[in-house]
């Protein structure tokens, strides 16, 4: 036992939990914009794989690690937009529409890969990492939570962002309404099919930042099916949080605390089948609902297509 | 009759060409999207560099024309026809049972271990029943959870028996490397069932009989949901649940119900699989049938035997899939391509007849 609370271990999972965590932060994130615009985002893990796809290609060919970062996240908008198309201007099935997409993804991405990279499995350099200084002298989490990627520090002020949206502005009010009361926003002159629009592609543009994190600062490389369940943790996230950005923040680092429990592990020098861990996220995940299903709020027009003066 | 016979011989012919105008449209409804998805991913075959023309003449022929192929396309509808009459029941009573894939590769891992155990003790027809009822138990364990927690807690099936999937998969895994692993073998897989102890092939063919378990099931749920009260009561829980608690139902132990049987049906099928087609379960093996034969039973409204013939049309693209990949080199993930643009061909099919429908009013 002495040697697994070594300096090395702590930050070894501080790191990975926070690594692994990010991505489900950014994917728990979005789906919360979704969701209390009313719109329950299946495809989300299809977002986030082909934002891991096509940053990882921009990234790869272009060298640089921000256009891999947009590119990323056009590559969740591109699967947002038909999403926003299908289920918001068309009104088809949400949940048929996102486990089409997902598995579109999933297929698309596969192929793609097979056909560019399945020879020479190209790997990125890692990702460069700015040291804030003074904070990244602290022992243990100074290096694991103060000299990390840009993108890292980004994406806790988008938390930020959002809680400030949620809270204080007039867009956030009207995000609220479409989730809550559609025709109310309806009447108030606001058009609801716009604002949850902006939503999914929002969410989309995250979840594809969040599956680019994953290949390119996680991974470094592009594997099919990688995001492996990501996408639907984050729905998870954005439920328990019951509309609090701050909360998926927490959630997400917890279960980036079970998924990289495997690494710190492997650095403590115990050895466990990968798989034994894998169970750990769904595990915990499956205990919150079991411990707080009842708890967890959902807008009451999640789900349902607006029709404007229908009954 | 009588009504008929007082309005008169053109009223009757006008009533005959509107039903079969109804049901020409049904057909179309079904149709166009099929042909819609084959034509887009086609598109795709052809971005990719690949002669869609050669390759899905290849997959009708080993698939569909070759008999090996047909006989392979049969074998793979058993456990397809089991997990889409689970998905009928689940999702005619309005639940979504996305955990089809968890239910069904726990139940596969669980047989193939306790196959090749009961064999020296027991004769061979009671080994495949046992296998046949145990798998259906492993399922119906596996969306114990879930079905708890909708029924008594109200918390989103969809979220949970994803979540059930992911950790029935990466649970099936560490049962084959660590508990079941056959010692005889390099590669963590179970002991396998030797085909002589397998379930009995059709006639002088290698179709399984788990085709025969396939369709009895399919027709037996079809009946059930549409000729019987438990049916009509299950229907109007997902109706609309409000009413039903109005009308007297115990919705929450009709929920239970549902969970059930659709997840012992999908567990049923991975014991057809095993017993039938496998033999053995490798360590990461896992088809992901279940949220593929998805979109086939939205395709056939939730009908039985209209999901006879999608889950037998996805079989031939299926079969002939894999016998592409090795031949032309694109990989099985196309099926999947093709199921996601059918699923959307299918949803601007159901927005265009709706459109149709209110402007024809």
């Amino acid at each position: 036992m002495s040697g697994l609370f070594t300096e090395a271990f702590l930050t070894s999972l501080v790191l990975g939990a926070l690594t692994a965590g990010l991505p489900l932060m950014l994917a728990g994130l979005g789906e919360q914009i979704s969701e209390k615009a009313g719109v329950l985002n299946i495809g989300i893990e299809g977002m986030m794989l082909f934002g891991a796809y096509l940053g990882f290609l921009v990234a790869y060919t272009t060298g640089s690690v921000w256009l891999g970062f947009l590119g990323g996240g056009l590559g969740g908008v591109l699967v947002a937009a038909p999403m926003a198309l299908f289920c918001i201007r068309m009104g088809l099935s949400q949940i048929v529409i996102g486990i089409a997409l997902t598995l579109g993804a999933e297929g698309l991405t596969a192929l793609l890969h097979h056909f560019q990279f399945a020879q020479s499995y190209p790997r990125l350099p890692a990702v460069p990492t700015l040291a804030i200084p003074g904070l990244s002298a602290i022992p243990v989490i100074g290096p694991a939570l103060f000299d990390r990627p840009p993108i890292v520090y980004l994406a806790v002020l988008a938390v930020a962002v959002t809680a400030y949206v949620f809270r204080s502005t007039q867009f956030g009010l009207s995000l609220q309404a479409a989730g809550d009361k559609p025709a109310a926003l309806d009447a108030a002159g606001v058009d609801v099919a716009r604002v949850r629009t902006c939503a999914v592609l929002t969410t989309g543009f995250l979840a594809g930042i969040g599956g680019a994190f994953m290949s390119q600062v996680g991974a470094g490389i592009f594997v099919p099916f990688m995001t492996n369940g990501a996408g639907f943790i984050g729905i998870v996230l954005a439920m328990q949080a019951r509309g609090r950005p701050l909360w998926v923040l927490c959630g997400a680092l917890l279960f980036g605390a079970c998924l990289s429990a495997t690494t710190a592990l492997q650095v403590a020098g115990v050895s466990i089948p990968t798989d034994v861990i894998q169970m750990l996220p769904f595990a915990a995940v499956l205990m919150v609902l079991v411990l707080f299903g009842r708890r967890a709020s959902l807008p009451p027009a999640l789900g349902l297509h607006y029709v404007r003066g229908a009954r | 009759m009588s009504e008929t016979t007082q309005i008169g011989g053109d009223a009757l012919l006008a009533r005959r060409s509107g039903a079969w105008r109804e049901r020409l449209r049904l057909v179309a409804m079904a149709l166009g999207p099929v042909l819609g998805a084959i034509v887009l991913s086609g598109l795709v075959l052809l971005a990719l560099g690949v002669d869609p023309i050669a390759y899905y003449g290849y997959v009708v022929d080993r698939g569909l024309i070759n008999p090996y192929g047909l006989q392979a396309t049969l074998t793979r509808m058993g456990p397809l026809l089991l997990i889409a009459a689970g998905l009928i029941v689940a999702f005619r009573a309005g639940i979504w049972n996305l955990g089809g894939d968890g239910q069904f590769l726990l139940s596969a891992v669980i047989v193939a271990a306790l196959g090749p155990l009961l064999v020296p003790y027991l004769p061979v027809w009671l080994v495949l029943l046992v296998g046949l009822a145990v798998g259906a138990m492993v399922g119906a364990v596996w969306s114990l959870l879930p079905a708890l927690l909708k029924a008594y807690q109200g918390v989103n099936e969809i979220i949970t028996t994803l979540m059930m999937t992911f950790l029935g998969v990466s649970f099936a895994n560490v049962l084959v490397k660590l508990a079941f692993r056959d010692p005889a073998t390099t590669v963590p897989q179970t002991r396998t069932l030797i085909v002589a102890d397998r379930l009995p092939r059709l006639f002088d063919t290698t179709v399984s009989s788990g085709l025969i378990i396939g369709l009895v099931a399919i027709v037996a749920v079809h009946l059930l949901m549409t000729r019987t009260s438990f049916g009509l009561k299950l229907r109007i829980v997902g109706a609309n649940p409000r009413a039903a608690i109005h009308a007297g139902l115990n919705v929450p132990l009709l929920t239970m119900a549902t969970f059930a049987i659709s997840a012992a049906l999908a567990g049923l099928a991975g014991a057809v699989e095993i017993m039938g087609v496998q033999g053995n379960v490798r360590a990461d093996w896992n088809p992901a049938y279940s949220l593929t034969v998805v979109p086939l039973v939205f395709l056939a409204r939730f009908n039985g035997f209209a999901s006879i013939a999608f889950v037998f049309l996805f079989s031939v693209l299926s079969i002939g899939g894999e016998s592409a990949a090795r031949r032309t080199g694109v990989p099985n993930f196309f099926t999947l391509v093709v199921v996601a643009i059918l699923l959307i061909m299918l949803g601007i099919t159901e927005y265009l007849d709706q459109r149709r429908r209110a402007a024809g009013k």
